[in-house]
């Protein structure tokens, strides 16, 4: 059964349409990578599907019983202000919540994952320092740190690797690897398409004319020529 | 120095100097937990703006409870007029929420509207039904708090007792979901907390703060109360549980220096504590200062 059915969705703001007629479903164990031109609206598309904007029609079906609380986020930017306070140890920890429970305090395995998954990221060296005052790449590393904490099936990830330098954006893209062997099913938008259409198993383009199919269709059908590689170029 | 002793020792020999101190202090210390997520959450204009909306409830309050007090005297007698100024504020600062969220009009802008349109609304009430003689005083010490806290009477001092208990287990409790919230409002709601649910907490709490905080320091100064423990301690710490706990520390050490102060000097009590707050602020950023400077 899958996981998540789009069906005939539009989106848009005030009243006007980026995207319209989007159907597709991404099955349990799934690798969804979203491709698309800047502003064809893939990170509405990526919000819309965790529920925090309204399509303006049709609809996004959960399925196999799949929860808001075993999915995890990446979001592509963080409105965090300057001069929030904050630890990498906090942010990281607020990933957490959603396992349940009414505790005002971790308990020793909540804090167990939360080791790990700054770790899993290498930076486990900057536990206690304030978060605002991180470069970009680590902030992405903490915020994808978190993610982890708060994924149990389903990860959704906006441009993971935008800052990271090029041999964090490997290690990055073998942990997702790494996640989805365990059974993770992720949905990831990117730009890079070189490293992403091998390890994934679908696409989805978004633009004038929407494209949903597995990798292998999506060759065949020429737009990684026109786009993908074109844009880099 | 004797002199200093003695004539606080006079003034705590009172009963209900005692009472006011602790809900002093007990307020004091709710207004600086609700202030961090507050000031975080850019929202330090909505507390300013419930003040206000406080003062146009008391006064309909007040009109309300001449009715009450001729109709129902024992009514009034058990539960005074706080009950009714909360819940008319709650219902605001609810509404300010939902409205700043989703209309045309800017969220700010809301805020501005009501909160003036309260004030005048609610001076206009005590002019048109004047509930004693001294208008001018009534009004004064509704927006300036009372002169002396020691006006304030023992079923005062009770429900802020019990109302700063309560807040201060809300926040307890749910400490790690507003950090959540406040931090990053869309990640929560996606991974599955109720964010809405959250802010509408934080909405009543402010509510019930501002309510309490009214007797003491008055409405316009309520703000103040709120603001300047959470932002003293921004100035110096950079995690959210060290600004938490130092806000609340910072806040109920400024009421206590700011009452004695009062008691000793003959100041108007709440002025005085915000004053105190004031101080310590710029203590603290001069202290941040000179801290990022020899770090940079
Ligand atoms: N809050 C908003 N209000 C109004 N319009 C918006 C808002 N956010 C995005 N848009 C518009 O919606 C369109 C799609 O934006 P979106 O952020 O989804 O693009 P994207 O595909 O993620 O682009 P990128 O590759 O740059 O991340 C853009 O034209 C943008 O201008
Ligand atoms: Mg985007």
């Amino acid at each position: 059964m899958a996981l998540l059915t789009i069906e005939n969705l539009s989106l848009g703001y005030e009243g006007r349409e980026i995207l319209k007629g989007v159907s597709f479903r991404v099955n349990a164990g799934d690798y969804l990578c979203i491709v698309g031109e800047n502003g064809s609206g893939k990170t509405t598309l990526m919000k819309a599907i965790l529920g925090l904007r309204p399509p303006l029609g049709g609809a996004i079906l959960p399925g196999d019983g799949l929860k808001r609380s075993e999915i995890g986020y990446l979001p592509q930017q963080t409105e965090a202000q300057r001069d929030f306070p904050a630890t990498a140890w906090e942010v990281v920890t607020s990933g957490l919540l959603n396992r349940g429970g009414w505790r005002p305090f971790l308990t020793k395995e909540e804090k167990k994952i939360a080791r790990g998954a700054l770790a899993t990221l290498g930076v486990a060296d900057l536990e206690k320092r304030c978060y605002r005052e991180l470069s970009g790449g680590q902030q992405q590393r903490v915020l994808l740190a978190r993610a982890l904490c708060a994924t149990r099936r389903l990860l959704l990830l906006d441009e993971p690797v935008a800052g990271l330098d090029p041999g964090a954006a490997g290690e990055m893209y073998d942990l997702v690897d790494k996640l989805h062997a365990s059974g993770i099913t992720i949905i990831m938008i990117t730009h890079d398409l070189d490293a992403v259409l091998p390890r994934a198993t679908h696409v989805l383009h978004v633009g004038e004319d929407v494209f949903f199919g597995d990798v292998r269709e999506y060759m065949e059908s020429g737009r990684v020529s026109r786009f993908g590689r074109g844009e880099e170029a | 120095m004797t002199w200093f002793f003695e004539t606080l020792g006079s003034y705590f020999a009172y009963p209900f100097v005692r009472y006011a101190t602790v809900a002093v202090i007990l307020i004091a210390l709710c207004a600086s937990l609700l202030g961090v997520p507050l000031v975080l959450k850019r929202f330090s204009f909505i507390g300013d703006g419930l003040s206000h909306v406080a003062f146009g409830a008391m006064a309909v309050a007040a009109v309300l409870n001449t009715a009450e007090k001729t109709f129902f005297p024992e009514l009034f007698e058990k539960i005074g007029q706080t009950p009714l100024v909360l819940l008319l504020t709650m219902a605001a600062a609810i509404l300010l929420l939902r409205t700043g969220q989703n209309t045309k009009i800017k969220g700010d802008a809301v805020v501005a509207m009501i909160s003036v349109g309260a004030l005048a609304f609610g001076y206009l009430l005590l002019h048109l039904f004047p509930t004693s003689s001294n208008i001018t005083g009534d009004v004064c010490s509704t927006l300036f708090g009372s002169t002396s806290i020691l006006t304030l009477t023992r079923a005062d001092v009770v429900f802020s007792a019990v109302m700063a208990l309560l807040v201060a287990i809300v926040f307890l409790f749910f400490y790690r979901k507003i950090f959540s919230v406040t931090f990053d409002e869309d990640f929560s709601r996606a991974t599955g907390t109720r964010a809405g649910a959250y802010n509408l907490l934080i909405a009543v709490v402010t509510a019930v703060v501002i309510v309490m905080a009214m007797n003491l320091v008055g409405s316009l100064l309520i703000s103040a109360l709120v603001v300047f423990p959470a932002l003293s301690a921004m100035r110096i710490f950079k995690s959210f549980r060290a600004v938490t706990i130092c806000a609340a520390v910072l806040s109920v050490a400024a009421a206590a220096v700011g009452i004695l102060i009062s008691l000793l000097a003959v100041t108007p009590t709440g002025a005085t504590i915000v004053a105190v707050d004031g101080i310590v602020f710029l203590l603290f950023s001069l202290a941040g200062l000179i801290r990022g400077g020899t770090r940079a």
